[in-house]
């Protein structure tokens, strides 16, 4: 079978293209190495869906961003996800830091970034309360927003699905061959996919990706950022995602409000080496908290539930979105770090763009399914519509996960679309994210898991192959 | 030869020093109670241990009953009991101290349930 | 919307030695919310004896505790249990909310005893560095694993903190053929019991580093192995004494927190450290009439200290709705 477009890598760029390309009469399939899609990069985002501040004028990234934070508008009321526009801060502590802040206003506004303005700091005492009280003034951006940035990712691609694109995780790419001009063979842990046109978002793997058909001539480096998440009780500490002036490799350590409630802070910004490592360290919880703590001083160690670290993709300065000229038919997305989540939906439709430049016939299919269903989460309802919920289905009073609030149902329901791991099942509903941890859940949710997929309870992982929970069943010694 | 160890009675660990001659006991100083003494002797004559686990139960309630030996058991036999437990299935329904398995490994000690358990519903 | 003179939040010991107490006290009109599918709580996980030497002047086990209140709470018709009853939401006013399979009900009490009692701390809680891999479990939910659902959670095993829960899952581990490569305590001396450092430990020829703690947890997608290094006594890493050692699981035993977001979510006012209600008096509120008692009052090495408390609490509700008529 020939595929008109094979996507590598599903993440949230690609299940961004994915969905984009899904409206067209195409036969797509989506590769993915993990078990669950937005197990690499995505899933350690932090959920911000940027305005477009402190990007430099001109660059790409910066006009997908002011592109992708409409476009992110759109898609929440399609797919049915939750966006919340609850503006960004970037504060400024100092007169020399004043003037680097009216910088970056200009260079929002040159980029389009609507309705900035500078507060002062008597709107800021009214307006976040919990910000040190040292903050002199700050570069308000209503139009942030937050999203889940996993939710983002698993509903593009259920209906980029629900349209025809075929979603295989499990399946890492091994070697890609030209096959004359538009016409590769990727061989795969799961079999050879014949495509005319390729894309390669494979994220921190794009240049091993690259690579394999011939392109060397970037490099993905790992720059690594641990996040420290508050308990949800401390909803209350920030009203707006809060910077700090950024720095020439990164926005800082933020104060961040999450869709979910719990409050974020991080990311610390260090260049590593390693693709694989995830490690969180005391060094990098000791940087967070400080520079946490000079946004916001009442942030308490004891309020951090979870932590984790998560890898940007670094290829140069800018995001590379092009046609490979020298390989027809492929096309590269790397580097797609901050703000890649906000601009991923104005990165498909720049890809969707460069296919239909490059000959890809894109023509609308006659019935494309452009909505979703909102899925449900007790914990963000209010208590009477739980009520009338539950009364239609009992499984959603069977409670699962006392810190977060999620019932059998939800459970079953984000296995039905698709979470075949415990952490894909946290991913989408929350279920063993509060401060306990799993200890009260995870045995519960274990075993709806085995009842639903139909396997034994030892073979239920954590993310994937060789991360089973369990060694043994007494049942089956 | 003056051996110390901890008394394992109850949750005060009293810490005894037990005056040992050719393997026997020949007083024991620190006990707060009659029990440390006892204890003392036999910790340094013969170890013995309740065994507490659990026993794979089939068709009823609970996938596993609590159970425990009604008396303590050689110390050196635990992992071998162990063992045997592993082997055994709970079939039908069971109160509170009722046996599971008789004379467990010759011990004669039962292995006795600890937990009502009934019927699947 | 339902009134009720007396509603007890939580069926384990605490909640159940509140009933007793306050049904023996004169209250006519109790309900006992219980989450699980049955009463006893945390007891029914707890299959090793050290249980009821003080109250009972017996060794028992945590289930044959439990039955002994089982019992005495069924026998009660005035005392109703509901179980898989989940509480969502809990008001100033005493209002509570709760989830039981197919319902939702709200009920507002003349009194309330909140007999929730305790979590465990987790790994997050003290900041262990290194990879989040599958094999990482609070001891309590390994317990569980073990004593419940029959399942072995690893094999070769390392437990930071020498909290009595890692103690007992120690031979618990070893007896199920399981090995304990290690007890890591960052203290000098030993937070559980010493005789169960004694016959969880010793008898098995365990090894417990004291002034020690975890410098870094490794594996991508199980647990590999971990760093162990030496602590001086503010607790800081001494260069030169790390070693390392291969285990596929750890279990994480570094303490107890009260259990009290319901009365928090109420405002009632909690201690930023303990996290037990603040008050004047032993089992009291900043609420008139809500309640605390066991472990969610104040964390006991033992589970009669908790009863102890809980007849007490059970007494002064009891008191308070006299006060009212």
């Amino acid at each position: 079978m020939l595929y008109d477009v094979v996507i590598i890598g599903g993440g949230i760029v690609g299940t961004s293209i994915a969905r984009e390309l899904s409206r067209y009469n195409l036969r797509i399939a989506l590769l993915e190495k993990e078990t669950e899609l937005a197990f690499g990069v995505s899933k350690s985002n932090s959920g911000i869906i940027h305005p477009g501040t402190q990007n430099p004028p001109g660059s790409l990234k910066g006009c997908l961003c002011v592109q992708g934070n409409t476009l992110m508008r759109k898609l929440s009321k399609e797919l049915g996800f939750d966006f919340k526009e609850v503006g960004e801060l970037i504060v400024a502590f100092t007169e020399e830091e004043i003037a680097r802040l009216r910088q970056l206003k200009k260079e929002a506004e040159a980029l389009g970034v609507p309705r900035t303005r500078i507060v002062d700091g008597r709107w800021l005492k009214a307006h976040e309360p919990n910000l040190s009280g040292k903050a002199l003034v700050a570069l308000y951006a209503p139009t942030a927003g937050i999203v889940s940035p996993y939710r983002v990712a698993y509903d593009l691609a259920e209906n980029a699905g629900r349209n025809g694109v075929e979603i295989r995780t499990h399946t890492r790419v091994e070697g890609i061959a030209p096959a004359g001009l538009f016409q590769f063979e990727v061989a795969t842990s799961s079999g050879i996919f014949k495509t005319r046109y390729l894309i390669n978002s494979a994220g921190l793997h794009a240049d091993d990706v690259a690579r394999m058909a011939g392109i060397d001539d970037f490099t993905v480096r790992p720059r690594k950022g641990e996040e420290f998440l508050l308990d949800k009780k401390r909803h209350y500490l920030t009203n707006h995602v809060i910077f700090p002036l950024p720095t020439k490799i990164s926005k800082g350590v933020l104060v961040i409000k999450t869709s979910d409630g719990n409050p974020m802070i991080g990311p610390t910004a260090e260049d590593i080496s390693d693709k694989e490592d995830l490690s969180t360290s005391d060094a990098g919880l000791a940087k967070v908290l400080t520079e946490a703590r000079k946004l916001v001083p009442s942030i308490d160690e004891n309020d951090i539930i979870a932590y984790f670290a998560g890898l940007r993709p670094v290829a140069g300065d800018d995001f590379i979105i092009r046609h490979e000229d020298k390989v027809p038919g492929l096309v590269t997305v790397a580097g797609i770090q901050s703000p890649g989540l906000t601009s991923a939906p104005a990165i498909a439709l720049m890809v969707a763009g460069i296919l239909k430049k490059k000959g890809l016939a894109l023509k609308k299919k006659l019935l494309f399914h452009k909505k979703r269903k909102h899925a449900i989460h007790l914990f963000e309802i209010p208590l009477s519509r739980t009520k009338k919920l539950i009364k239609k289905d009992a499984g959603y009073g069977e409670i699962v996960c006392r810190c977060e609030m999620v019932s059998a149902k939800e459970v079953r329901d984000a296995i039905c679309h698709g979470a075949k791991t415990m952490d894909g099942i946290k991913f989408r509903t929350r279920a063993q994210a509060g401060r306990c941890h799993g200890s009260f859940c995870t045995t519960r949710i274990m075993k709806i898991l085995a009842e639903e997929t139909k396997k034994q309870v030892t073979e239920v992982t954590k993310r994937g192959r060789g991360s089973e929970l369990v060694k043994e069943d007494r049942a089956n010694g | 030869m003056i051996k110390k160890i901890t008394c394992i009675e109850c949750p005060k660990g009293c810490s005894l020093a037990v005056d040992i001659e050719n393997c026997k006991v020949v007083s024991v100083t620190g006990n707060e109670c009659p029990k440390g003494e006892k204890h003392a002797k036999a910790e340094v004559e013969n170890p013995m241990r309740i065994l507490t686990t659990a026993v794979l139960a089939e068709g009823l309630a609970v996938k596993m009953v609590p159970a425990r030996t009604d008396k303590p058991i050689p110390k050196s036999l635990l992992m071998e009991a162990m063992e045997a437990v592993k082997r055994i299935r709970v079939e039908r329904p069971l109160g509170v101290g009722e046996v599971i398995a008789k004379d467990l490994l010759g011990t004669g000690a039962d292995l006795v349930s600890t937990r009502r358990v009934e019927k699947t519903s | 919307m339902v009134s009720r003179d007396l509603v007890i939040v939580g069926g384990g010991p605490a909640g159940m030695a509140a009933a007793v107490s306050a049904y023996e006290n004169g209250v006519k009109d109790i309900l006992v919310l219980e989450r699980d599918q049955y009463l006893g709580g945390i007891l029914n996980q707890c299959v090793h004896t050290g249980f009821g030497l003080e109250y009972f002047k017996e060794i028992l086990t945590g289930p044959e505790y439990a039955e002994r209140f089982i019992e005495k709470v069924t026998r009660v018709p005035e005392i109703e249990v509901s179980l898989k009853s989940f509480v969502v939401h809990l008001a100033k006013d005493k209002t509570l909310t709760y989830i039981k399979p197919g319902k939702l009900e709200t009920v507002r009490p003349k009194a309330l005893i909140m007999a929730t009692g305790c979590r465990e701390k987790t790994r997050e809680m003290v900041h262990i560095p290194g990879t989040r891999p599958a094999g990482i479990f609070s001891a309590g939910l390994a317990q569980k694993l073990i004593n419940i659902e029959g399942l072995l959670p690893g094999k070769e095993v390392v437990i930071v903190g020498s909290g009595d829960i890692g103690l007992i899952m120690a031979r618990r581990f070893t007896l199920e053929g399981a090995k304990v490569n290690a007890v890591v305590e960052i203290q000098k001396q030993s937070r559980g019991l010493l005789r169960n450092v004694v016959q969880c430990l010793e008898d098995f020829e365990i090894p417990l580093y004291f002034s020690h703690k975890i410098a870094k947890i490794y594996g991508k997608d199980r647990v590999e192995m971990v760093d162990i290094v030496k602590v001086d006594e503010q607790f800081n890493e001494v260069a030169g004494s790390q070693f390392r050692i291969a285990c596929d699981t750890i279990l994480v035993s570094v303490g107890l927190i009260p259990e009290n977001e319901l009365i928090e979510m109420a405002g009632v006012e909690l201690d930023k450290n303990t996290n037990s209600p603040v008050s004047d008096e032993v089992n009291e509120t900043s609420i008139p009439g809500i309640f605390v008692c066991g472990n969610s009052f104040k964390v006991y090495d033992l589970v009669d200290s908790v009863t102890k408390d809980s007849v007490i609490a059970g007494r002064i509700a009891a008191e308070y709705l006299r006060s009212l008529k």
